[in-house]
């Protein structure tokens, strides 16, 4: 089972390390997290991805929200999110590839962000689905270099919002 | 005023009376500040010790508990007494020194990263770096400590912050954390359903745990409990709610508790925990607790609630407010026969203790000295098997019961003696420790030889590392290993090098010799010689 967690945190120093080390002295998995700031320089928001079985999903809210620099946890499953993540990936091509990876960069709405002869660098800003997609698409050259974000999340906006 | 004094100033302002603590350079600047106050450092003889004294302190006081050690090692040495606290929910504020906030990640002599090294046994944990911003930081430091489900602050102090000049001391306004808010208060419908399923239920019965004493709430539940008749068993650490003489009082539960305790929760229909966790000591299996019951949880940590067993009805709040709730009801109900059941059931166990014939039997042992300690005395019970003949044959009669529930840390009880004493002074105090723990804290009798408390430390002797002794009995087919301590030392001599009062006891008989110790008020060292075949697990 996945959960997401969007966690708002205190913005200050020590406190990502006292979220991670929440998970790893109880033994929760990890299975991505991103932190950046929000609409308010105090607070940070972390969004973390994780698995395991309902009983565990839900004592790491618990366990998130005993933390006293945590302010606010929402929990969400991937459905009722919109997910966004993004991917930089750099291939070793040659001339006869160059086609169908430009083909590939099409269909999924990828951009060639940089390019030499025997280079490039594509990049997407989609669903971790379509990252995916993507990466199994690509995986048949020779990939070079892989840098993921981690997925961003956001519940979807309600009616009463 | 620098930053040593304003901490020395926002201590006075929270009604601090003593430190427990051990010096080093880097808090040199706190200890030289009260020589200005009327707040009296207490020199324990390691850090730890000063840790578990301020433990003491807190739970014979009912109050916070602080000590101050210096950086590094001092720091690190203290973090196993922050963690007993933790695991107790004991509140606590832990002051360490620290290297100069410049040097701090140079790996400077006697740097330690405690905050991260402290981190998953503290409740919570601040780095001083303006002196300004400590009347803040030790008003929410208490507030913390004390609130909610109790526990240790850290407060990492370096020294050129103690040093550093920060204005004169205002106190810091009420503290208001948009982070920490505990809920104290039971949900008023979750209160309804308690009193529902109670009014139904047949064979109702009540768990209580160390969580009733931290908030106050033994009589208001020992109340509940008389109102209806309902049969009540203890955890460990809720040693010290009911009287164990009281009638519906049926002792404790769990792996090392009683018997037909344990098999009157588990007969139950209708459960109603408080304050405890359902950890592995005394729930060993979590589903025979929830299997054909109904699980009523009570506590003020929301995380405790379903961690161990799923609850069919969830109390999040204080156990004090809650039972005050719980009294202004008035079912119909009563258990009487019930409970009545279980107190005779109970009463033909009683005594099927295996008794050794060889030196002193610990079970009279500790049933003699708890007959000895006034109603008022405090029983501070170590770790291993003194912990378990503590737990199955002291008698609660109205004082106090510590131990190292959670953590189980050897060497607690000496210490905490000594925290008691500060917190309590005219009252009686017995530590049972072993003689492994006892090493490991020897030095300080060198405390209580300056303190003269009223204590009694009674070290059972049986030249082992009992408890692993007979667990090596139990699982390794008797290969011990690792429990040998020869019969070293002689205690009479350390009593004697540290000028204190010694007497030894080594048959039943001479347990009457007991009495006239007890009439003396000053502190004694008791060495009880007991059978290393004694087992405890019965």
């Amino acid at each position: 089972m996945k959960r997401i967690y969007s966690v708002w945190v205190e913005n200050r120093s020590g406190v990502l390390c006292k979220v991670a080390g929440l998970f790893s002295r109880r033994s929760y998995n990890i299975d991505s997290l991103t932190v950046g700031e929000t609409h308010d320089k105090t607070i940070s928001s972390m969004t973390i991805l994780s698995s395991g079985t309902s009983h565990t999903l839900e004592q790491i809210e618990k366990q998130l929200n005993k933390k006293l620099d945590v302010i606010k946890v929402r929990t969400f499953s991937e459905e009722q999110a919109i997910l966004r993540e993004v991917i930089l990936l750099k291939i070793k091509y040659t001339s006869d590839q160059r086609r169908e990876i430009m083909e590939i960069c099409e269909f999924l709405k990828a951009e060639i962000v940089d390019a030499t002869t025997t280079h490039m660098i594509i990049t997407l800003c989609d669903t971790p689905d379509r990252i995916e997609k993507l990466l199994s698409m690509v995986r048949k050259f020779n990939i070079v270099e892989i840098s993921r974000t981690g997925t961003l999340a956001m519940p979807k906006c309600g009616d009463g919002e | 005023m620098n930053g040593a004094n304003l901490l020395v100033k926002a201590l006075e302002t929270e009604g601090v009376r003593y430190v427990f603590g051990y010096p080093g350079v880097s808090i040199c600047p706190f200890f030289d500040a009260l020589h200005s106050s009327e707040i009296k450092p207490v020199l324990m003889r390691g850090e730890q010790s000063a840790g578990h004294a301020a433990n003491g302190y807190a739970r014979a006081g009912k109050t916070v508990g602080v000590c101050a050690v210096s950086s590094g090692p001092g720091a690190t040495n203290l973090i196993t007494a922050i963690a007993t606290a933790f695991a107790d929910s004991i509140p606590l504020i832990c002051i360490t020194g620290q290297v100069p906030i410049e040097q701090i990640g140079s790996d400077m002599f006697q740097e330690a990263d405690i905050l991260g090294a402290a981190e998953s046994f503290v409740k919570y944990s601040y780095a001083v770096r303006t002196a300004k911003d400590i009347p803040r930081i030790v008003k929410e430091a208490f507030h913390i400590a004390s609130t909610g489900r109790k526990g240790p602050v850290l407060i990492d102090f370096p020294v050129d912050v103690q040093n550093m000049e920060g204005g004169a001391f205002t106190e810091y306004g009420t503290v208001n954390l948009r982070t920490y808010k505990p809920t104290l208060k039971g949900h008023a419908v979750q209160i309804k359903k308690v009193l529902k399923v109670l009014q139904d239920a047949k064979r109702p019965i009540l768990c209580v745990g160390g969580g009733v004493i931290s908030s106050g709430a033994e009589e208001a539940v020992t109340t509940f409990a008389e109102k209806y008749n309902l049969p009540v068993v203890s955890t460990m650490m809720g040693i010290g709610v009911m009287k164990t003489d009281h009638p519906l009082y049926m002792g404790m539960v769990g792996n090392n508790g009683k018997k037909y305790a344990n098999k009157a929760m588990n007969e139950s229909d209708l459960l109603i925990m408080v304050g405890a966790r359902v950890a592995d000591r005394a729930v060993s299996q979590p589903d025979l607790i929830t299997k054909d019951k109904i699980l009523v949880h009570i506590d003020i940590d929301p995380a405790e609630i379903g961690k161990n067993a799923g609850p069919s009805i969830p109390i999040v709040g204080d156990a004090k407010l809650i039972f005050d709730e719980l009294n202004k009801a008035e079912l119909t109900c009563d258990f009487k026969d019930w409970s009545d059941r279980l107190i005779r059931y109970s009463k033909t166990r009683e005594g099927n203790l295996q008794s050794t014939v060889k030196f002193v039997d610990p079970n009279l042992l500790v049933k003699t000295v708890s007959e000895l300690l006034p109603e008022d005395g405090i029983y501070i019970a170590d770790v291993g098997q003194n912990q378990i003949y503590s737990a199955s044959n002291y008698i609660y009669k109205g004082g106090m019961y510590f131990t190292s529930g959670g953590m189980g840390t050897m060497g607690y009880s000496l210490p905490a003696s000594v925290g008691a004493f500060y917190a309590r002074p005219s009252l009686p105090i017995v530590c049972a420790i072993g003689d492994g723990a006892m090493q490991m804290v020897l030095s300080e009798l060198g405390r209580i030889k300056e303190d003269q408390p009223n204590l009694k430390i009674i070290i059972m002797n049986n030249k082992n590392l009992g408890m692993i002794r007979e667990y090596q009995h139990n699982h390794y087919d008797n290969r011990y290993t690792m429990v040998d301590l020869g019969d070293i030392p002689d205690y009479s001599l350390i009593a004697k090098a540290y000028g204190i009062s010694y007497k030894r006891i080594k048959t039943n008989k001479e347990l009457k010799n007991l009495e006239a110790v007890f009439a003396d008020k000053a502190p004694w060292v008791i060495e009880v010689s007991v059978d290393s075949d004694a087992f405890c697990v019965n």
